[in-house]
């Protein structure tokens, strides 16, 4: 009562004519969360078939999962591709950022645009692509193709979050370090990259996250023992309806908020304390 | 600090274009060792170009630029070894103040002591002794230029250059600042590059200005003969108050109107010329005052008071508005609407170019 005719605002609205608001963020996050989360219970099934919600429980789907060789192989060959994206795309996507930043020729918004087309095109278009060059090139079902392949997707986003960083970046105080006696390398090194350190470690982050959730082009380059566990999650699917998907997914998600989660905090650059 | 060897500057024929414009335009300058030079000029005018120029960040079309025998036009900025001050300072925030001060150190591998020894000498050189520990962020608009400075002269260069240093900030820590910097290039000796647009600064810290307009040197003059003898229109325009008086060419000498000036300095060669007349130079006087000074008939317009001096508009017989300062004091200060005399010693009678 008290709180709903409390201010919520410096314009004197009230919590009580915000309700609707506050229940539209909590209906749009619900919609977005809900679909996600609803895989974790379904996990813990002890039932031969995938159901929501579970009759009784059990953890005997993470213990298939686990002791599969498959499953194991396939989770390795994700986490490989997934760590060599990152390490490819992250320098590259950091690179050409710089590089476009700093030139400000007339041909840099185009290379820019070209650049980001992977994440414009529809997926499906750069994997049939992708399938077609790997042929020539002898590439599929190889880790190199799917890396390669990959590191064309994250591209786009390390360049866009860099990118993003070099804006609110003083360049002038990269000039004055080389009129200190820096090389443009080491004025880059030592006073450019410290303070974009934030923005570079959260877009590796997205960029591990990028190869190790695909999907799509995973399904027309990787196969055999080089299938990544998107790709041997999708055939279970297709194959047998079975709750070790759910508890791989449950694992994914799980990574995947851990490592959003630690981006987030890591990459907020420390405010200054307040005096 | 040490006392480092300056470097005369030798710049020739340099030039730069972007597109049509001709941001510098076959520039001649030679800068000699251990002089406190400032390039004055309008934005726009290529005083920046020039100096990004002697910094290495700027390649010119041709030309060449020796620092004493070198020729270093190829160098790259990080060899040049020149100091830089930038104009919003460039602090890296990341550094503390000893940070930022010692970086020109750490990339020359100064051992440790001995670079904390010099990063304390330099942060007492600009009054921030004790100051190494705090953090870019606790630091005053004024303390950040100290600082910057520091990290500018810490590794002795024998050369320095500031780009509108003081800029940022307000009047008075402006002309504090102002008088320290001109103080500290005397202890230090290091030649010095200034540029700025603010004329009072120019003349108030240069041992030479150089007036740049349209990517070219108007006037390479001391501070005072720039005020006082002005190459050209613009020179008397950009730098200080003055009224124009068009005035003909009559044998050896020149007139205004019927009124043969007495004129002490020759006036340069030139296709028109014009009388430049500074505000303060001018005297309320009867209109019967005997002497050597040449006298102007004038209705005063308008008064206008300024605390430390009166502002006076009059018009001259002939229409032309002139512009007299005058000391507030109550006998001296005209009233509206009143006939006047107004005097201009001949030292003051300065004819220039018209362009």
């Amino acid at each position: 009562m008290g709180w709903l005719s409390r201010p919520a605002t410096e314009t004197q609205i009230t919590h009580g004519r915000r309700l609707w608001l506050y229940a539209v963020a909590v209906l749009v996050m619900a919609f977005l969360v809900l679909p996600t989360l609803i895989v974790v219970p379904m996990s813990f099934s002890g039932s031969q078939y995938l159901e929501f919600p579970p009759r009784e429980w059990s953890l005997r789907w993470y213990r298939t999962y686990l002791a599969s060789p498959e499953w194991m192989q396939a989770t390795w060959t994700s986490l490989k591709a997934g760590v060599l994206t990152m390490l490819v795309a992250t320098p590259l996507g950091t690179l050409a950022a710089y590089g476009l930043f700093t030139a400000r020729v007339g041909l840099g918004r185009l290379v820019f645009a070209l650049l980001v087309t992977p994440i414009i095109v529809p997926v499906i278009l750069v994997g049939i692509g992708v399938f077609y060059a790997y042929v020539q090139l002898k590439l599929v079902n190889t880790l190199a193709g799917i890396v390669l392949a990959h590191a064309m997707l994250a591209v786009p986003i390390v360049l866009m979050i860099v990118t993003a960083a070099l804006k609110s970046h003083d360049m002038s105080q990269e000039m004055v370090a080389r009129s200190l006696g820096a090389s443009r390398l080491r004025a880059f090194l030592l006073v450019t990259l410290p303070q974009i350190r934030f923005s570079v470690a959260t877009s590796a982050v997205l960029a591990f996250l990028t190869s190790f959730d695909e999907v799509i082009v995973a399904l027309f380059v990787s196969g055999g023992p080089n299938s990544t566990l998107t790709r041997s999650m999708f055939n279970a699917l297709r194959d047998q309806i079975d709750p070790t998907i759910a508890a791989i997914s449950t694992i994914m998600i799980l990574v995947s908020s851990l490592l959003l989660a630690v981006a987030q905090t890591v990459g907020q650059p420390r405010r200054p304390a307040v005096k | 600090m040490a006392r480092g060897a300056a470097l005369p500057i030798t710049i020739r024929q340099v030039t730069k274009t972007y597109g049509r414009i001709h941001a510098l335009d076959h520039v001649d300058l030679d800068i000699q060792s251990g002089e406190f030079l400032t390039l004055l000029g309008p934005s726009g005018s290529g005083k920046t170009t020039l100096l990004m120029v002697l910094a290495g960040f700027t390649r010119p079309d041709h030309g060449s630029l020796r620092f004493g025998e070198d020729e270093v036009i190829r160098r790259p900025p990080h060899k040049r070894d020149v100091g830089m001050v930038f104009q919003n300072y460039a602090l890296f925030p990341h550094m503390d103040v000893a940070g930022n001060v010692g970086f020109p150190l750490r990339l020359r591998g100064v051992p440790r002591a001995e670079a904390e020894r010099r990063i304390e000498a330099a942060l007492d050189l600009v009054q921030l002794g004790g100051y190494g520990g705090r953090r870019v962020d606790q630091l005053s608009g004024g303390q950040r230029q100290r600082v910057a400075l520091a990290r500018a002269i810490v590794f002795e260069p024998r050369i320095l250059l500031m780009d509108e240093p003081l800029s940022a900030l307000d009047k008075q820590l402006r002309e504090r600042m102002q008088i320290e910097l001109r103080r500290l290039h005397d202890r230090l000796g290091m030649t010095t590059v200034y540029v700025t647009h603010d004329q009072r600064e120019a003349l108030t810290m240069s041992d030479r200005i150089a007036v740049i307009q349209g990517g070219g040197i108007m006037q390479l003059d001391t501070p005072r003969r720039i005020y006082e003898q002005p190459a050209n229109r613009f020179v008397a325009e950009f730098i200080g108050e003055s009224s124009f008086l068009p005035v003909e060419r009559d044998g050896a000498g020149f007139r205004y109107g019927a009124h043969i000036l007495r004129i002490a300095a020759p006036p340069p060669e030139a296709d028109g010329h014009l009388l430049m007349v500074r505000p303060e130079r001018l005297r309320l006087v009867a209109a019967d005052e005997p002497g050597e000074d040449n006298h102007f008939p004038a209705t005063v317009e308008d008064v206008v008071y300024q605390g430390d001096s009166v502002l006076v508009q009059a018009v001259l017989a002939d229409g032309i508005r002139i512009a007299v300062r005058t000391a507030p004091t109550a006998d001296a200060v005209p009233v509206e609407g009143a006939a006047v005399t107004l005097a201009l010693s001949p030292a003051d009678t300065v004819v220039i170019a018209d362009r």
